[in-house]
């Protein structure tokens, strides 16, 4: 799926390196009559092999394959709408503490008040800082809690009989794919609400789509275009006036935290990435927390059981929720995230909270007016927490957006995000996060420039990077159609 | 970009080559070229009923999925069966082997560009 590069030499398997009779660890001698095996299972399968290697060729195997890895502790990451910070690692040993991480979630409630007390821990900070009134950690993922944050909307309309007349749900241009996927997923009908010239959302073309249908309107704030969405609480008043209710979609909460709140917007609900915001872990697909926060009135149909502190401040489950949509995960969802996140907010503590979205914006900033002359902003004026610049200027010279983010690979830097959001030609959205020093930001910068530097005089080198990594320019097209992931001995150049 | 002055366009990127009563509509070559390697093409089945401006379709492309919009109204009679084995002829000739569906027309088309207005249009 992709040409190979001189470079670095390709890895072989651990089957390739197998020599027979060879072995990793010593097993005990065993202690239970040898049984033959294909009279026990009724025939042999010769497909399944064991690789045989020594401990020590077993070590550098996987040792060096972990070396190939690229990840926030090898280098920076700014891929943009993923916030990839730092997640510390005083996360891990709270985590990894054995009154948490041994507790089984079938135990009575008596004997885990202090995991309760850490939920609830989680629940109040989330609450001071997006303004919402209650929260439920249930959903496992963001676009789980999009979904959860949907449902309950839903649950509202229907309680006021509006349930059949309220099936459309509005999604800017801008929106993530799950906005609208999350909308037909809880079978709303989707319609798209068009962004300005400036970047904001089109206040004409929503007050035109707006009518007693509407179930809902999806905003993501700041928006995917690293902006924040002016006429925010307008916004809010029109969807209200009529009928409707406003969901914020929380993926850039990293640009607000302690200095402005979407509760107070007028949201009615959204969503947090705990892996994104509070620095759970991003990798392996999860497992993650999309947690969410509603106002009030949208409370008593969140997903049960809910935990509530009573009247002496004690955390407890309230299992009585008739109006509730039901569970949206097993047990309490990912627990060990709270524990993180609450590590991660305790860490920071109330004062410093802050500095996280400042110096997220002041990052993003920095960046985008090092890069200004050379890759300009999508739209001009202060960004967020990450900025939308276009390589579109370049195209003329036969390079694209693409071409730039894979040399960017060959400076020892993880790409930005690119193509994204969609009504951005030749996009490049750059997320540094407020965890980088202003050497790293300097560094990156420069290399982006030396690449716009280079387009200019040799842009072969760029459609042709990367050219220091162990596979070359990938054949994205053949990935999809094509993939193959299964590995066939070959013994002289044929299949076995 | 290639605009061939035969046909007729849309403000979102779809040509319509008229003859008779049937019209035949793809993708531009500009579509294509923003979209990049197409892996893969969703097609109506013949019968199908059309009004201008109804998605009939989606095409996959290795950034993004987009729909595609019917520019007149009509039934469906054909789909490009070949670009289920071969979705890349939609990159490779977007005019030609990769059209997309084939549409018999219930009236004369509105509101379609020329060459010239989709030129313009693409700047």
């Amino acid at each position: 799926m992709a040409s190979r590069t001189k470079s670095v030499p390709e890895p072989r398997l651990i089957f390739e390196k197998t020599r027979k009779g060879r072995i990793g660890c010593n097993l005990p001698e065993a202690d239970t009559p040898e049984v033959d095996l294909a009279s026990a299972v009724g025939r042999q399968r010769t497909a399944v092999e064991w690789p045989e290697v020594s401990e020590l060729e077993l070590l550098r195997h996987f040792t060096n394959l972990s070396h190939l890895n690229y990840g926030i502790e090898t280098g920076f990451y700014p891929l943009g709408s993923c916030t990839m910070k730092y997640n510390p690692k005083i996360n891990e040993r709270t985590a990894g503490l054995s009154g948490f991480a041994m507790l089984h979630p079938l135990q009575p409630e008596s004997t885990v008040p202090g995991a309760l007390e850490v939920i609830a821990g989680v629940h109040d900070f989330l609450k001071e800082i997006t303004g919402f009134d209650e929260i439920s950690m249930q959903p496992v993922a963001g676009a789980h809690g999009e979904l959860t944050c949907l449902m309950l909307v839903k649950a509202y309309h229907e309680s006021r009989g509006q349930g059949d007349s309220r099936r459309v749900v509005l999604v800017p241009d801008s929106a993530h794919g799950t906005n609208p996927a999350s909308a037909a997923r809880c079978g709303y009908e989707v319609r798209t609400i068009p962004t300005d010239a400036q970047g904001d959302c089109d206040l004409e073309a929503l007050e035109r789509a707006l009518d007693d249908s509407v179930a809902a309107f999806m905003v993501t704030n700041p928006s995917t275009l690293g902006l924040f969405e002016r006429s925010i609480a307008k916004i809010c008043e029109m969807v209200h006036a009529a009928g409707g209710q406003v969901f914020c979609d929380g993926a850039n909460m990293n640009a607000m935290v302690g200095t402005t709140r979407p509760g107070d917007h007028g949201f009615d609900c959204m969503h947090l990435n705990l892996h994104k915001t509070f620095s759970t872990p991003h990798g392996g697909g999860g497992p993650g927390c999309g947690a969410i926060g509603v106002k009030s009135h949208l409370e008593p149909f969140l997903p049960a059981p809910v935990l509530k502190r009573d009247e002496d401040g004690a955390p407890k489950f309230d299992r009585a929720r008739p109006l509730s949509v039901g569970r949206v995960s097993s047990f309490h969802g990912q627990f060990l995230m709270a524990v993180r996140a609450l590590t991660y907010l305790l860490a920071y503590g109330r004062e410093r909270l802050p500095h996280i979205s400042r110096f997220a914006v002041l990052n993003a900033n920095y960046v985008m007016a090092r890069l200004r002359g050379h890759l300009p902003p999508a739209h001009d004026r202060p960004c967020m927490h990450e900025c939308v610049l276009t390589a579109q200027e370049y195209k003329k010279l036969g390079v694209r957006a693409l071409d730039i983010s894979k040399r960017l690979i060959d400076h020892g830097f993880h790409p930005p995000t690119n193509y994204f959001p969609l009504i951005v030609p030749e996009a490049l959205m750059i997320e540094p996060t407020e965890t980088e020093c202003k050497e790293t930001l300097d560094a990156f910068c420069d290399a982006l420039i030396a690449i716009c530097e280079e387009a200019k005089v040799n842009p072969e080198a760029l459609r042709a990077a990367p050219e220091s990594q162990i596979v070359g320019r990938l054949d994205e097209a053949a990935a999809v159609k094509n993939l193959d992931v299964k590995w066939t001995r070959m013994r002289t150049g044929v299949p076995v | 970009m290639n605009v061939p002055s035969d046909l007729h366009y849309t403000k979102s990127h779809e040509w319509v080559r008229l003859e008779g009563d049937t019209a035949t509509i793809g993708i531009t070559d500009h579509a294509q070229s923003e979209l990049g390697d197409i892996v893969f093409v969703d097609l109506p089945t013949p019968g199908r009923a059309l009004q201008a401006g109804d998605t009939f379709g989606s095409v996959e492309s290795v950034k993004t999925v987009s729909d595609i919009y019917s520019p007149v109204a009509g039934e469906v009679i054909e789909a490009n069966e070949a670009l289920g084995a071969q979705s890349e002829l939609v990159n490779a000739d977007p005019y030609g082997s990769g059209w997309l569906v084939k549409v018999k027309v219930a009236g004369p088309p509105e509101g379609l560009l020329d060459a010239e207005g989709y030129q313009a249009l693409l700047g």
